[in-house]
């Protein structure tokens, strides 16, 4: 069976191929890029002023299960994804119990075989149970598919046992994760700060989350680990980064499309659908981290997709807690703040979203060249809408986003082949 | 009569308002001293105190200007209420919301806790301290006590000592007094002041002399005794002989400074005994003007609402 993909501007970073002209997939993977005369389709997408590009990976979601299923599961999760337009997610071990073992690691297999198809690649944690006394079984987690470690949520607080986890896991090939943050230092829940001053509500300092990162990359530079940070929000952070890749150090960064769009300037109405961590930072940090995707100095951009039930919420700001969904506003956010803005190319956007997590990933995915799997996203640069959180897929709404007005959307995804979201279908 | 249903906090309350509130409290306070009858122009409608963290002058002066205003005032024992058994802020609001209830005083420990009660019930949420945050009807009783004295607030010297980084008195007491026009200086501790506050538009030091030099007004903070456990600063002896108030250092205000403190004071901390019997004192008069511009704040919320 034949499907061909008509018509649409095809971006693929890995070829650094851009034009308008059609793609032909046959079971899963992609056969041609051109026009056929002697062919014919026996399914035919029309990508008509859409772009047609590899399918996009989120290197950090959170999809809750198992043991926290009324704010998300596997189901829901795949499903706010492929609606996002991805087509690979990585999620994070902090569930009950937590992926420290092959066993976890096989329920999430097992849920994403009987989801709608997206990819779910779990991430093991570092230590046993997230408790940061000893390594979680990592190699059999790898036996059985995980994609990194990562203690997301929390930071190895002990020097000592973070280098033990990167030595041990360097054989295995995968990267380690890092969530930044020096505990000593915070117990707020916004940016530390003028604003914090002005709300009355204890800071998060930016030097919580610079000293991990300057300490993650010293330990990785001396183990030579693949170290990934996960979600910078700092311009401290990205000067770190900057200073750590002239050295050659292998390291690699995410951001998230809230950290290159708001700033701790919107936290008055104590709404704890604008709390995260780490929290939204200063106009200085945002431009920033804007500056670093355009440079390449952070490479990616991640969700940190943190599904949290509205009850859980709708608290004192304070007693809320952290974390928002972001796998059906990612494109468009980053879109609008990033391309149509002109900081960055359609090309770059594609590259952050998709190519660079597979590269870091180590996976075959992110590029549709021919013979690639045709994990593909069909995306309508032009339509311009008001996000409304009450359509989202997640089981949860906990967006800031929600009444902002953007650019762009997802209309198809297609994970091997198959379309597994179809835009008003 | 003031043109919201909430009194949530300073921050967002015009120059306007607190003069109308300041001019408002005028006429209860010979209420409260015995020296006019009582009022009954609340009668017939419900003030509730919802107090999450203990309080003796805050909540009596509550309970005392609902009453003088005719009002019935329930108080909701938090520690033997529903919010024991997991409750939670909303469920609780709607709750006594749905008890017909016309005002609900809450203090809570968390920032921003009455702005999500107050979009939460009908009721007029009046903030009676929120965490860091705010402590609206303490400043404005400041306010109207530095009013009395003073006369106005044009160019006055204003100096709060003490731990100011975790205080809502001094949060509140910068938003007003900068808008009235008078000029703020915080000090204390390098630990327990923060230079991001001069984004209040404030100046912040950690010179006391420097700080209470020329002061018209010098309010000095109470010290919560567990920040020593925190380790922001080394003990309470050596707080109070280098950041405690006397009256050596009290000599570098003006002629006719006045002393201010919120209250509890502990003295021999944060002032000295000596200090305080001195004269320079409006301490106990602060508490009489707080149940007045309570009364004062009831009123216009009441006449906003009809």
């Amino acid at each position: 069976m034949k499907l061909c993909i008509k018509n649409g501007k095809i971006i693929n970073p890995n070829t650094n191929f851009e034009a308008v002209t059609d793609l032909w997939v046959e079971e899963g993977k992609v056969i041609y890029i051109g026009e056929r005369n002697d062919w014919k389709a026996d399914e035919t997408i029309d990508a008509t002023d859409k772009w047609v590009v590899p399918g996009l990976i989120d290197l950090h979601v959170h999809f809750r299960a198992p043991g926290f299923e009324h704010k998300e599961d596997i189901a829901s999760g795949a499903a706010a994804a492929a609606k996002g337009g991805f087509t690979t997610v990585c999620c994070m071990p902090n569930t009950k119990p937590v992926i420290d073992n092959e066993c976890v690691v096989e329920y999430i297999n097992a849920m994403a075989s009987r989801a709608n198809g997206v990819n779910v690649l779990p991430i093991g944690a570092i230590t046993k149970d997230q408790a940061g006394e000893t390594l979680a079984d990592i190699g059999k987690m790898v036996e059985h598919g995980i994609c990194a470690i990562s203690e997301d949520g929390k930071t190895v607080a002990n020097a000592g046992l973070m280098k033990k986890a990167m030595q041990y896991v360097k054989p295995f090939n995968i990267p380690v994760m890092s969530h930044t943050e020096e505990k000593t230092l915070t117990g707020g829940a916004m940016n530390a700060g003028e604003n914090a001053q002005l709300f009355g509500i204890k800071g998060i300092p930016r030097e919580a989350e610079e000293i991990i990162v300057a300490r993650d990359i010293l330990l990785a530079k001396y183990t030579g680990v693949k170290l990934h940070l996960c979600h910078i929000s700092t311009k401290g952070s990205v000067e770190i980064i900057r200073f750590a890749k002239m050295q050659g150090v292998n390291v690699t960064a995410e951001t998230a499309p809230h950290y290159f769009t708001l700033d701790d300037s919107i936290l008055g109405d104590y709404d704890a659908n604008k709390k995260m961590s780490p929290p939204l930072r200063t106009k200085e940090d945002v431009a920033a981290i804007k500056a670093a995707l355009q440079e390449g100095v952070i490479d990616v951009i991640a969700t940190d997709h943190a599904p949290h039930h509205y009850d859980e919420k709708n608290v004192e700001f304070e007693a809320a807690p952290f974390g928002i969904v972001g796998l059906e506003t990612s494109f468009a956010v980053s879109h609008t703040q990033l391309v149509k803005s002109g900081l960055i190319s359609p090309m770059a956007l594609v590259e952050r979203m998709s190519s660079k997590p597979a590269q870091i990933l180590g996976i075959d995915k992110g590029d549709i060249s021919v013979g690639k799997v045709a994990d593909i996203t069909i995306l309508d640069p032009e339509v311009t809408y008001k996000i409304d959180p009450t359509k989202f897929v997640s089981k949860s709404k906990n967006t800031p986003f929600g009444g902002m007005e953007v650019t762009g959307d997802v209309a198809y995804t297609l994970v091997n082949g198959r379309i597994v979201y179809q835009k008003n279908a | 009569m003031l043109n919201r249903k909430d009194l949530l906090g300073i921050r967002d309350l015009s120059k306007e308002e607190i003069m109308m509130i300041l001019e408002r409290a005028e006429g209860m306070k010979s209420i409260v001293l015995g020296n006019a009858p009582k009022r009954n122009d609340l009668n017939g409608e419900t003030m509730i105190t919802l107090f999450y963290e203990n309080s003796t002058r805050t909540r009596m002066a509550f309970t005392a200007a609902g009453k003088y205003m005719g009002a019935n005032v329930l108080d909701l024992g938090v520690a033997t209420s529903s919010v024991k058994k997991g409750e939670t802020l909303v469920d609780t609001g709607i709750t006594l919301d749905r008890m017909g209830t016309e005002f609900m005083v809450l203090r809570h420990s968390m920032s921003g806790a009455p702005h999500l009660l107050a979009k939460n019930v009908k009721a007029s949420v009046i903030n009676a301290g929120d965490g860091a945050n705010e402590h609206p009807t303490q400043a404005l009783l400041d306010f109207y006590t530095i009013y009395e004295k003073k006369g106005g607030f044009k160019n006055l010297k204003v100096t709060i000592i003490g731990d100011i980084a975790h205080s809502r008195v001094a949060r509140s007491n910068v938003f007003g007094l900068t808008k009235l026009g008078a000029k703020v200086t915080l000090a204390g501790p390098g630990t327990l002041t923060a230079k991001s506050m001069e984004a209040l538009g404030c100046t912040v030091t950690t010179d006391l002399k420097e700080a209470v030099k020329d002061a018209d007004i010098v309010m000095a903070l109470r010290i919560q005794l567990e920040r020593q456990k925190g380790g922001l600063f080394p003990n309470l002896r050596e707080y109070s002989q280098i950041y405690g108030i006397d009256e050596e250092i009290f000599k570098y205000a003006k002629e006719d400074a006045i002393l201010m403190h919120p209250a509890p004071v502990n003295r021999g901390i944060e002032l000295m005994p000596e200090l305080i019997d001195s004269g320079v004192s409006v301490i106990d008069e602060q508490v009489t003007n707080g149940v007045a511009v309570r009364m004062a704040i009831l009123e216009l919320l009441r006449e906003g609402r009809a």
